[in-house]
């Protein structure tokens, strides 16, 4: 089995979309990126979550699936369904505890982020994680990233009675973090009249209390 | 008259942008593709290494170049799907001429020619400077030295600038006053190394991507991130220190830093002692720039001005990074030079993990103002105005002096006098200043008023629309060259197809309007190995010397760092390329040992007095609007707004705005809003975000006609740099009106239409003869 594991560090994670463009050039999904972003709340945060399939050691996918469409390889990856097989029934993506695999009518097949198979079976790393500018995403050995890396990798998630255990780790940051971010918590007493040298728009605004910064 | 020939719908239908999806020849499999082409990135100044993947002599897609080691494989949106621009259907493939009814197909004898003869008779009527020529840096360093040359000895022009005036100007001109030389202080691994990283006014996440990973290995190892922007953007959400400073007040929050650094004791006397000089004035200047007042200028608390003073000023390492949004100001070069008075007075330069860095926005923005495209400076970095230096040139050049013109008109001011009727021609090649140049309703009024205009471009941008004549160029992978990037760092462009259709080289066409103007003797290349040898000469004993560099030594080394000067006796003294030496190594890191490259070898303190921005709110005009990008579009969006997952990404622009104002003026997210200023107004959606402060609203500007907001910026100029104040400008805010929805609407679908073209475009479709 590899000792390359595949690590999500969302306090990195810049909103870029290279992975998805670059994951969207494959030829097996033409154009579709099988990994994806969330946004926190795009109104409060800039915080986003790219999201690949987790690869887990007993995945729920193939578990429900009733056409045993769901392959996993030796080195443990998980892959998109066989597309002879696929019925659609979308029972892998109402089941999966990461809410990864998706089901695209025009193709009538769930597909899903398979660790770029065709690249990572030559010994090249997934095109997500090559491009990657923040190093959000990083594929390499546990004691690599260990000793380069802050915060902490996790594989092991308990939904309700599931516990999962997972080839794909997800980074949890050291310490809080404040993901509300709203300008006004990081200003002045603001609109006091005397606090611009200018016209204050916000004159009939009260005075924000002033609490910590971020981190 | 050189007014745009047809309605803006049938321009697009024309012309695009088209939004392009697919590769030629469809999405390949990781080994189908004849060739990998080891090049550059076509669009940022940090200039990331890429294979591109070469098939029947088109682009078809990429592969990451890991042994690259500024960015190993490293890619943001727009340089994964770079490779889309190849094979584009808005391609320009043949040179055209315009008429009343659009542009019609000419041969290129025709095209040069009637070029020539209008250059003839502009120049003979009104005197040589009323035909202007402006460049672009996305050109190699190669391609921008010719058109320095080819300006002042074809053109026999002053009036020459280029679009790297709206970039870093500001950070050159305060770079050669503090430190005698306008480049990044170190290689980007110094950032690595500091223990404290102060950004201020630079987007990097959606701007510079690759560097957050730089920031992000230095975090590991213990630094900490103080960040200062009006908006929270991605990088600052996470820095120990966030200062939210009011657009326009960076001096004010730069002077109270150096004013607690001081008074706190934190600088470095033994470096301000024996490496520099003018630090009492600039500690006179500081005397009362306390927190408190700069608190009320910039709005940040007082004590967090103070805790980032501290931070910066005891760290044993530290580094400054800074890009547009400190130096897109009329007092741009102040702010740049405020950053480096708070390097220099605690010693933090020169050293490893210690430095002051602009971030190039612009693919070549370092290369290329480096050899003579820019209005007042001849190759190497020289002065246009100093004799010795006009003398260097002029014998390299095989001419007299007195036969170079002097110096010329800054872009804005070519636009200006063009308005004004002094300047008649134009020539221009990659440049599109009616979206990238500020107030965009003057400068369409100056582009109509053009006897002749003649453009060099690879697509037909918002300003190309404008021309007489149009000569199809080249993309960056149809040549080859050198570029600088952000670091300092030369690297080699390499070709990886020739180019389509009856389109050519940018250089080779250029050499033939010299031809065509009787000065041909001045430009005897054969290829543009050629230029850069005679490039190497030109610049030897100039700030910028790259006369110990060769694409031979680039292609080995993985980029050589300028300067690289000659080291023997008969290198100094060669006039010939071939005998030059490159004994030297490059220069990594700049000012090791506190050696400073003004003449007395030290650093320059520059005393800086706060001052306002050249246009401030007030009752009419009661909001902060500034300015910036988006991490899927570049710049004018010539070619990002050709790409259709890139626009996807955000296809239109937007207008952030804080819930609190929002709630003031009755607007919710995603509805229409009408941004005013005295320059005209647009229409677009707004997108409430508390990530910005609650007196400003942000407008990206990558887009043209009625999605601009550069209509509504304005013509400010830094007195020194002559950078144009994007980043301040006086705005109202307001709910739109059904007519200006209606218009904001227009302008979407515009952008957007593109999508649902028909297969065939009548008699002068240009599709057709598209032969890949």
């Amino acid at each position: 089995m590899s000792e390359m594991r595949f690590f999500i560090d969302p306090i990195r994670c810049i909103g870029c979309k290279s992975c998805m463009q670059a994951c969207s050039e494959c030829a097996t999904h033409k154009g579709k990126p099988m990994i994806h972003l969330e946004y926190m709340e795009r109104g409060s945060s800039t915080q986003t979550v790219p999201m690949v399939c987790m690869h887990c050691e007993n995945p729920t996918c193939a578990a429900v699936c009733p056409a045993d469409a769901i392959k996993r390889t030796e080195d443990q990856v998980v892959q998109s369904s066989l597309k002879e097989r696929c019925i659609g029934c979308k029972n892998c993506v109402v089941s999966c505890p990461f809410g990864v695999p998706r089901y695209y009518p025009e193709m009538d097949q769930m597909m899903k982020c398979d660790l770029c198979y065709d690249r990572t079976s030559q010994g090249l790393k997934p095109m997500c994680a090559t491009v990657c500018p923040s190093e959000a995403l990083f594929y390499g050995t546990l004691e690599e990233f260990q000793s380069r890396r802050k915060g902490t990798p996790i594989n092991t998630f308990d939904f309700g009675m599931q516990e999962i255990k997972t080839r794909v780790f997800l980074v949890a940051p050291d310490g809080y973090v404040n993901l509300s971010m709203d300008v006004m918590h990081h200003l002045d007493g603001r609109f006091e009249d005397n606090a611009y040298d200018h016209l204050d728009p916000f004159s009939h605004l009260e005075a924000m209390p002033m609490s910590g910064g971020l981190l | 008259m050189a007014k745009v020939p047809l309605t803006r719908e049938q321009m697009v239908e024309q012309y695009g942008p088209t939004l392009h999806y697919t590769p030629a020849g469809g999405f390949k499999t990781v080994e189908d593709y004849d060739q990998l082409i080891a090049t550059h990135c076509c669009f940022c100044g940090q200039q990331c290494g890429i294979n591109l993947k070469v098939k029947d002599n088109a682009v078809v897609g990429f592969e990451p170049r890991t042994d690259f080691p500024f960015n190993k494989g490293k890619l943001c949106p727009k340089g994964v799907k770079r490779y889309l621009q190849g094979s584009h259907p808005d391609r320009l493939l043949h040179p055209m001429k315009r008429t009343e009814k659009g542009y019609e197909r000419i041969s290129w004898d025709q095209a040069l020619e009637e070029t020539v003869r209008k250059i003839r008779e502009i120049q003979d009527k009104y005197g040589k400077d009323s035909f202007a020529m402006l460049s672009g840096v996305s050109l190699t360093t190669e391609k921008s030295y010719l058109v320095g040359k080819f300006a002042r000895l074809a053109l026999q022009t002053a009036n020459l600038d280029y679009n790297g005036r709206l970039c870093m100007v500001s950070a050159g001109a305060g770079n050669k006053k503090a430190y005698g030389i306008d480049r990044a202080s170190n290689h980007w691994e110094d950032i690595t190394k500091a223990k404290v990283i102060f950004v201020i006014g630079t987007n990097i996440a959606e701007c510079f991507p690759i560097t957050t990973d730089y920031v992000w290995r230095a975090r590991d190892n213990g630094a900490k991130l103080i960040y200062a922007d009006p908006r929270m953007v991605p990088m600052a959400r996470t820095a120990d220190l966030y200062l939210p400073l009011r657009p326009g007040s960076d001096s004010a929050l730069l002077m109270a830093m150096l004013h607690v650094i001081i008074r706190d004791g934190l600088t470095d006397e033994k470096f301000i002692a024996e490496h520099t000089t003018g630090f009492e004035e600039t500690r006179e200047a500081v005397k009362d720039a306390t927190p408190e007042w700069a608190a009320k200028i910039t709005g940040i608390p007082a004590h967090q001005i103070e805790k980032a003073a501290r931070w910066y000023g005891e760290a044993e390492t530290g580094m400054i990074l800074h890009a547009r949004g400190l130096e897109h100001h009329t007092k741009g070069v102040e702010n740049v030079v405020s950053c480096a008075n708070l390097a220099l007075a605690t010693g933090k330069i020169g050293r490893e993990g210690c430095g002051h860095s602009t971030i190039t926005g612009q693919g070549n923005g370092q290369g290329g103002r480096e050899h003579g495209h820019k209005c007042d400076q001849l190759p190497g970095n020289r002065d246009i105005t100093n004799p010795e230096h006009r003398k260097y040139i002029a014998d390299v050049w095989g001419v007299e002096e007195s036969e170079i013109p002097g110096k010329g008109l800054s872009a804005q001011e070519i636009l200006n006098e063009i308005h004004a009727g002094k300047i008649k021609g134009l020539l221009s090649i990659c440049f599109n200043p009616l979206v990238s140049l500020p107030d965009a309703n003057f400068n369409r009024e100056a582009l109509d008023k053009l006897e002749h205009y003649t453009v060099i471009d690879f697509f037909l941008s918002e300003t190309a629309q404008h021309a007489d004549i149009v000569l199809p160029g080249s993309l960056q992978e149809e040549d080859e060259g050198t570029t600088t990037s952000g670091e300092g760092r030369v690297i080699k462009i390499n070709q990886a197809i020739t180019p389509p259709g009856e389109a050519r080289k940018d250089w080779e066409i250029l050499l033939d309007i010299a031809n065509r103007l009787g000065r041909g003797k001045y430009f005897p290349y054969k290829n543009t190995r050629d230029i850069f040898e005679e490039l190497r000469i030109a610049s030897r004993g100039g700030t910028a010397d790259y006369s110990g560099i060769t694409w031979d030594r680039v292609e080995k080394e993985n980029g050589v760092f300028w300067p690289a000067p000659q080291t023997t006796e008969k290198g100094k003294a060669a006039k010939r390329s071939e005998d030059l030496d490159t004994n030297h190594p490059g220069t990594p890191r700049l000012f090791e040992g506190g050696k400073f490259y003004h003449p007395d070898g030290k650093g320059h303190f520059n005393a800086v007095h706060w001052r306002e921005s050249a246009e401030v709110v007030d009752g009419q005009y009661p909001i902060w609007l500034t300015t910036g990008r988006v991490v899927s579009q570049y710049l004018s969006g010539t070619q990002t707004r050709r790409i259709g997952p890139l626009v996807d990404q955000y296809p239109n622009p937007k207008m952030e705005i804080h819930p609190r104002l929002a709630l003031k003026l009755g607007i919710k997210d995603g509805e229409w809003v009408t941004v005013k200023t005295r320059r005209g107004q647009i229409t677009v959606k707004a997108m409430v975000v508390n990530t910005i402060r609650p007196d400003t609203v942000f407008v990206p500007y990558h887009w043209g006609g009625k999605q601009s907001i550069n209509m509504l910026t304005q013509r400010a100029l830094d007195p020194i740099s002559k950078i144009p104040e994007f980043k301040v400008s006086a705005c109202a805010v307001s709910k739109a009106t059904p007519e200006e929805i209606r218009e904001g609407e227009e302008a979407q679908h515009l952008a957007n239409k593109t999508e649902n073209l028909p297969v065939s475009y009548g008699i002068n479709d240009r599709r057709k003869d598209f032969s890949r």
